[in-house]
C-alpha cells in the first residue's frame, strides 16, 4: 500500500502563546512540534507498511522551519517527503490547504491518505475531508483501527458515548486518524542518520498557486479571554462556613 | 545542515580564549543545532521521560535488572553508540550529539551515572586505544548494551594520585597470561558490568591497562557501597586475586597506561558538564512548578522577590552552562571534522584534537558541577520543609549532585590542571601568554588609555569581558613574576588563577551566544538572554576581581602592593547594573513559561 501522511507543525502544547500585532494569529517566536494526531497517523501508516509492504510518504505545508517534522517522519521510517514550502501556507484555510496538497500530489498514485483528526492549532478537522472530496475519494473520520480486507479496508470509527462504528470501504480513500490509537515509536539514531539521505521534494507556492484561491474562511480577531469568575474559599468551622454561605446566597447572590 | 557542528573559522587552539577575541559567528551554540541534533535531543528526551523517569524508584532500590533493560533499550535506540565507529556497530556521530544525549539523560542522576560509566569511561578506552581484534570483539556488544562496561583506576589508597596504584601484573611463565593482583575501589557499574578496563603495574612499575572480563578466574566484586547519592548506580570494590588475563587483552602498550588513564578522563569531562546542565534544568523545572503552586501569606511563593531571585539565578546559570558546553564541543567537532577517519593514525589525531581543549573541558567540569550544587541547593530551599523529606524530588537531587565535584578528577585537581596546562603551553610557546602579559604591563604603565569604542547591543558587557581578560592576565603575570617556575607549589595562587580563567571563559561564552541570538532574532526577542548575560557578567566580574585581589595581596607588599592595587582597580572599573530589575525580568519569563526556556 502506498500511503500519504499529512503532518503539520504546530506550536508546542505548553508554549506560552502571544498574539501577533494585528491580533489575528499568534506570534512566530514559539517552539514547535508535530501535531499530535498526525504522529499517530504516521505511526499507523508505518505499521500498515510493515504488514502489507508499500511506501509511506509524508507531506507538509509551511515555512522552512516545518521541514523539521518531515525529517522526523523520515527518521521514524517514512520513505520520502514533500514540503510545500512558503510562509504563506500558514495562513491558508482548510479548503486551500487541501487544494494545495491535491495539486502537489497530482502525479502520484496513493492507496490511502492519512491526516490527523484535527490540528492542535486551528482545530478545523476539515483538511482531510475536503481533500477526499477534491480527489473524488471516500473518506472516514476519527479512525481507531484499520484492517485490509478483500478489495478494500475495514475501519473502526469512534462515535460518541463509547460507541464505535465499523465501516467497509474501497480504496483509494482518505482517513482522519484519532490520537492514542497506537504506541508511537522512537526515531532511532540510525533512523535519524538515514533520514538525511532520503528524498525530500520541495514544492513552491507558485507551483500550486493556480489551484488555490482566496480564503473562504478568515480569522477576524483573536483575543485572550478575561478571567471573570473567581473561586472563593470559605474558612472556619463547619458551623461558621454554613453561616457565611447562607449569608452569601441571601445577600450577594440573592437566591434565597 | 552538515552533520558536524563545525563553526566557520575551523580549528581554534585550546586556551586561546584568554588572549584572542572571537566574533559571535565563530562559536557554536544550541541555537545552531542541526535538524539531526534536534531529532536526537527529542529521542533522548522521550527516552528519559518514558523509560527512565517511571523506573526511578526501582533503580533507587538497586533493582539492576531494570537498569540493564534500560541500557539495552538505550543501545537499541543508538543512544549508547554515538562515539563508536560505524564499523564496530556504533553511530559515529559528533560530540555535539554526545553532549545533547548526556544532557537529556541526566534527568535522573542514578541512571545517568550508570549510562555515563558504560558509554564513557567504560567504552572509550577501547574506542581510542583498542586494536582491531579487541574492538571487533567487544565494541558492537557494548554499543548495543548487551554487555556493560566499567573503568577501574582508583584504589583505596590512590584516587587523585591514581598512577601510584598498588595493583600488580606479572606475565605467566608460559607467556600467555598476565596475572593481576590488587584491589580497586569505587568502581561504577561494578555490580553488574561485564567488561572492565583495569589498571595495574606490570612488574611493579609499568603502568598498564587491561581488558578484564567479569568471569576471568581470580576476578571478584566486593559489596555495594552505601552512598550518599546516585543510589541508583552501582559502586563496588574489585578484588584481583591471581586474576588471569590473556595477553591479547592488554589495552594499548605496556607501560603506557597513563596515556589512557588521563585521556579518558579528559574526554569524559565535557559530558559530565552536559549532564550537570541537564540535571540543573530538571531541578529548576521542579522548583518552578512547586513555586507556582505553593501558597504562603495568601500568595503563591513564586510572587516573592527572594524566591524569584533564586529562580532567575538558576535559569541564568543553566543558560551559561549550555553556552559553555556547546561552544566547547562545537570547537572539538570543528577540529575533529578535519581528521581523515580512514587514516591509520586517526585515533591518535582524534585524541590530540580532544586534548587540545583539556583546559576548556576541565573548566566545564568544575563550573558545571559547582553550578549544579547551587541549583539543587536553592531548589531544596524553595521546597523548604518538603525539600527536606524524601517524597519530593528536591532531596534526592541534592544528594545526587554532590558526587560531580569528586569523580572524573576532583575539582581541586581540575583547577590545578587548568592553570598548569595553560602555564605549560605558555612555557612551550604554544600559547602566547607571556607576550600578552608583557603587552598588558606596557599598556598599564603608559597610563589610562581611552580604549577602543565598542558600540551596539551589550557594548558594556563586551568591554567587561575585555577587562576581565586583562585582570586575569595582570594577576597571572604578577604571580608568575614572583614565583617563576615554583608557582606549581603555590596551589592557592594556582587555584585563584583557575577561578579567573573559568569565569573569563564562562563570561565570554555566554556573551557571544547572546550576541549571536540578538543578531539573528533581534534585541526584543533576545530580551531574556540579554538580561541573563548582563547579570551573569556582573556577578562573574566580582569573582574575578576578588580572585585578583587575593593573588596581588599574596605576591606584592608595601608600595608595590599599592601600585598593583591601583592598577587592579583601574582594570576592574565598571558601572554597576541593576541586577534586581534584570532578575525580575528573567524570573517573570520562566514562571510564565512554567519551565526553563528562553522564549
Ligand atoms: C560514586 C563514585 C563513583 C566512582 N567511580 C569510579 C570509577 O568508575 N572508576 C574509578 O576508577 N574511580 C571511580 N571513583 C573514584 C574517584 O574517581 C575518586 O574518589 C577521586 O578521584 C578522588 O580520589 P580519592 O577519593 O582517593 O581522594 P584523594 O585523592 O584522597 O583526595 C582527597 C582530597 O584531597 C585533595 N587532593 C588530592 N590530591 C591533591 C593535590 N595534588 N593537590 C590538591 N588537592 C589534592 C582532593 O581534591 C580531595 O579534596 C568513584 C568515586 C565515587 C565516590
Amino acid at each position: 500500500m502506498k500511503i500519504l501522511v499529512c503532518v503539520k507543525q504546530v506550536p508546542q502544547k505548553d508554549a506560552p502563546l502571544k498574539l501577533n500585532e494585528s491580533g489575528t494569529w499568534i506570534r512566530e517566536d514559539v517552539s514547535y512540534e508535530v501535531n499530535e494526531p498526525d504522529a499517530f497517523a504516521l505511526e499507523e501508516a508505518l505499521r500498515q507498511k510493515e504488514k502489507h509492504g508499500g511506501e509511506v510518504v509524508a507531506i507538509t505545508a509551511g515555512p522552512a522551519r516545518a521541514q523539521q517534522v518531515l525529517r522526523e517522519a523520515l527518521a521514524k521510517g517514512a520513505d520520502r517527503a514533500i514540503h510545500l514550502e512558503d510562509p504563506g501556507f500558514v495562513g491558508l484555510d482548510a479548503f486551500n490547504t487541501a487544494r494545495a496538497f491535491a495539486a502537489a500530489i497530482k502525479d502520484e498514485k496513493f492507496d490511502l491518505i492519512f491526516t490527523g483528526l484535527q490540528s492542535d492549532d486551528y482545530g478545523f478537522a476539515q483538511t482531510g475531508v475536503i481533500l477526499a472530496d477534491l480527489m473524488g475519494w471516500p473518506h472516514a473520520t476519527i479512525i481507531m483501527q484499520i484492517e485490509k480486507s478483500d478489495g478494500g479496508i475495514k475501519v473502526k470509527r469512534e462515535l460518541e458515548a463509547g460507541y464505535f462504528q465499523f465501516v467497509e470501504m474501497p480504496l483509494p480513500a482518505v482517513l482522519t486518524i484519532q490520537s492514542g490509537i497506537n504506541k508511537l515509536r522512537y526515531a532511532t539514531l540510525i533512523g535519524i542518520k538515514q533520514a538525511k539521505n532520503k528524498p525530500l521534494r520541495k514544492v513552491t507556492l507558485a507551483e500550486v498557486q493556480s489551484a488555490i484561491g482566496a480564503n473562504l474562511q478568515k480569522i477576524e480577531r483573536m483575543y485572550i479571554p478575561q478571567k471573570t469568575k473567581k473561586t472563593e474559599y470559605l474558612e472556619g468551622s463547619p458551623g461558621e462556613i454554613a453561616k457565611k454561605l447562607v449569608d452569601k446566597l441571601r445577600n450577594e447572590i440573592r437566591v434565597l | 545542515m552538515a552533520t558536524t557542528s563545525s563553526a566557520p573559522g575551523a580549528s581554534i587552539s585550546g586556551g586561546s580564549f584568554l588572549l584572542e577575541a572571537r566574533p559571535p559567528e565563530e562559536i557554536f551554540t544550541p541555537e545552531d543545532f542541526s535538524e539531526q541534533h534536534v531529532l536526537i535531543a527529542q529521542t533522548a528526551e522521550e527516552f528519559a521521560q518514558k523509560e527512565i523517569i517511571p523506573n526511578i524508584e526501582k533503580m533507587e532500590r538497586k533493582d539492576f535488572s531494570v537498569t540493564r533493560d534500560l541500557l539495552k533499550k538505550a543501545g537499541d535506540l543508538g543512544l549508547s553508540g554515538v562515539e563508536i565507529p560505524e564499523i564496530y556497530g556504533g553511530m559515529e556521530l559528533d560530540k555535539v550529539s554526545a553532549a545533547v544525549i548526556a544532557d537529556h539523560i541526566a534527568k535522573y542522576a542514578g541512571f545517568a551515572t550508570t549510562w555515563g560509566g558504560h558509554t564513557g569511561i567504560g567504552t572509550l578506552p577501547l574506542v581510542y586505544f583498542g586494536n582491531d581484534e579487541q574492538k571487533k570483539k567487544y565494541l558492537p556488544k557494548l554499543a548495543a548494551g548487551e554487555i556493560v562496561g566499567a573503568y577501574a583506576l582508583s584504589e583505596a589508597s590512590s584516587g587523585s594520585d591514581a598512577l601510584n596504584c598498588r595493583s600488580r601484573a606479572a606475565l605467566s611463565s608460559d607467556g600467555k597470561h598476565y596475572v593481576l593482583n590488587g584491589e580497586k575501589m569505587w568502581i561504577t557499574n561494578a555490580g553488574f558490568a561485564d567488561l572492565f578496563t583495569v589498571f595495574a603495574k606490570v612488574d611493579g612499575e609499568k603502568f598498564t591497562a587491561f581488558l578484564v572480563e567479569r568471569n576471568f578466574p581470580g576476578f571478584s566484586i566486593g559489596a555495594e557501597e552505601h552512598k550518599m547519592g546516585i543510589r541508583g548506580s552501582s559502586t563496588c570494590p574489585i578484588i584481583l586475586n591471581d586474576c588471569k588475563v590473556p595477553v591479547e587483552n592488554v589495552l594499548g602498550e605496556i607501560g603506557r597506561g597513563h596515556i589512557i588513564a588521563f585521556n579518558i578522563l579528559n574526554i569524559g569531562r565535557f559530558k559530565l558538564g552536559a549532564m550537570c546542565v541537564g540535571g540543573a534544568r530538571e531541578s529548576l523545572n521542579n522548583a518552578i512548578g512547586y513555586a507556582k503552586q505553593r501558597k504562603a501569606f495568601k500568595k503563591v511563593i513564586a510572587d516573592f522577590g527572594l524566591v524569584r531571585e533564586k529562580l532567575a539565578n538558576m535559569a541564568m546559570l543553566i543558560y551559561v552552562g549550555e553556552s559553555l558546553v556547546f561552544r566547547t564541543v562545537g570547537m572539538m567537532d570543528a577540529a575533529l571534522a578535519a581528521i581523515d577517519k580512514s587514516a591509520a593514525d586517526s585515533d591518535k589525531k582524534t585524541l590530540k584534537a580532544i586534548e587540545e581543549y583539556a583546559v576548556e573541558c576541565s573548566i566545564i567540569k568544575v563550573w558545571a558541577s559547582e553550578m549544579l550544587d547551587y541549583v539543587v541547593d536553592e531548589t531544596l530551599q524553595i521546597y523548604a520543609g518538603y525539600g527536606f523529606v524524601e517524597e519530593y524530588p528536591a532531596e534526592r537531587a541534592y544528594r545526587d549532585a554532590r558526587i560531580n565535584r569528586i569523580f572524573e578528577g576532583t575539582n581541586e585537581i581540575n583547577r590545578l590542571i587548568i592553570t598548569g596546562f595553560l602555564l605549560k603551553r605558555a612555557m612551550g610557546g604554544q600559547l602566547a601568554l607571556m607576550p600578552a602579559i608583557k603587552q598588558l604591563m606596557d599598556e598599564v604603565l603608559s597610563g589610562p588609555s581611552s580604549g577602543e569604542e565598542i558600540e551596539g547591543v551589550l557594548a558594556e558587557e563586551q568591554k567587561l569581558v575585555v577587562s576581565a581578560k586583562k585582570l586575569g592576565l595582570f594577576a597571572a603575570g604578577a604571580a608568575t613574576q614572583k614565583y617563576m617556575m615554583q608557582i606549581e607549589q603555590q596551589q592557592e595562587v594556582m587555584g585563584a588563577i583557575a577561578d579567573m580563567v573559568i569565569e573569563v571563559y564562562a563570561m565570554e561564552s555566554v556573551l557571544l551566544r547572546t550576541m549571536k541570538i540578538a543578531s539573528a532574532q533581534g534585541e526584543t526577542a533576545a530580551a531574556v538572554p540579554i538580561a541573563m548575560t548582563r547579570v551573569y557578567l556582573s556577578q562573574a566580574m566580582d569573582k574575578i576581581e576578588s580572585a585578583a585581589r587575593k593573588i596581588i595581596a599574596d605576591v606584592a607588599d608595601g608600595d608595590t602592593l599599592r601600585t598593583q592595587m591601583a592598577i587592579l582597580r583601574r582594570l576592574a572599573k565598571h558601572d554597576p547594573v541593576n541586577t534586581i530589575e534584570l532578575r525580575q525580568q528573567i524570573a517573570e519569563k520562566v514562571i510564565e513559561r512554567g519551565r526553563y526556556g528562553l522564549s
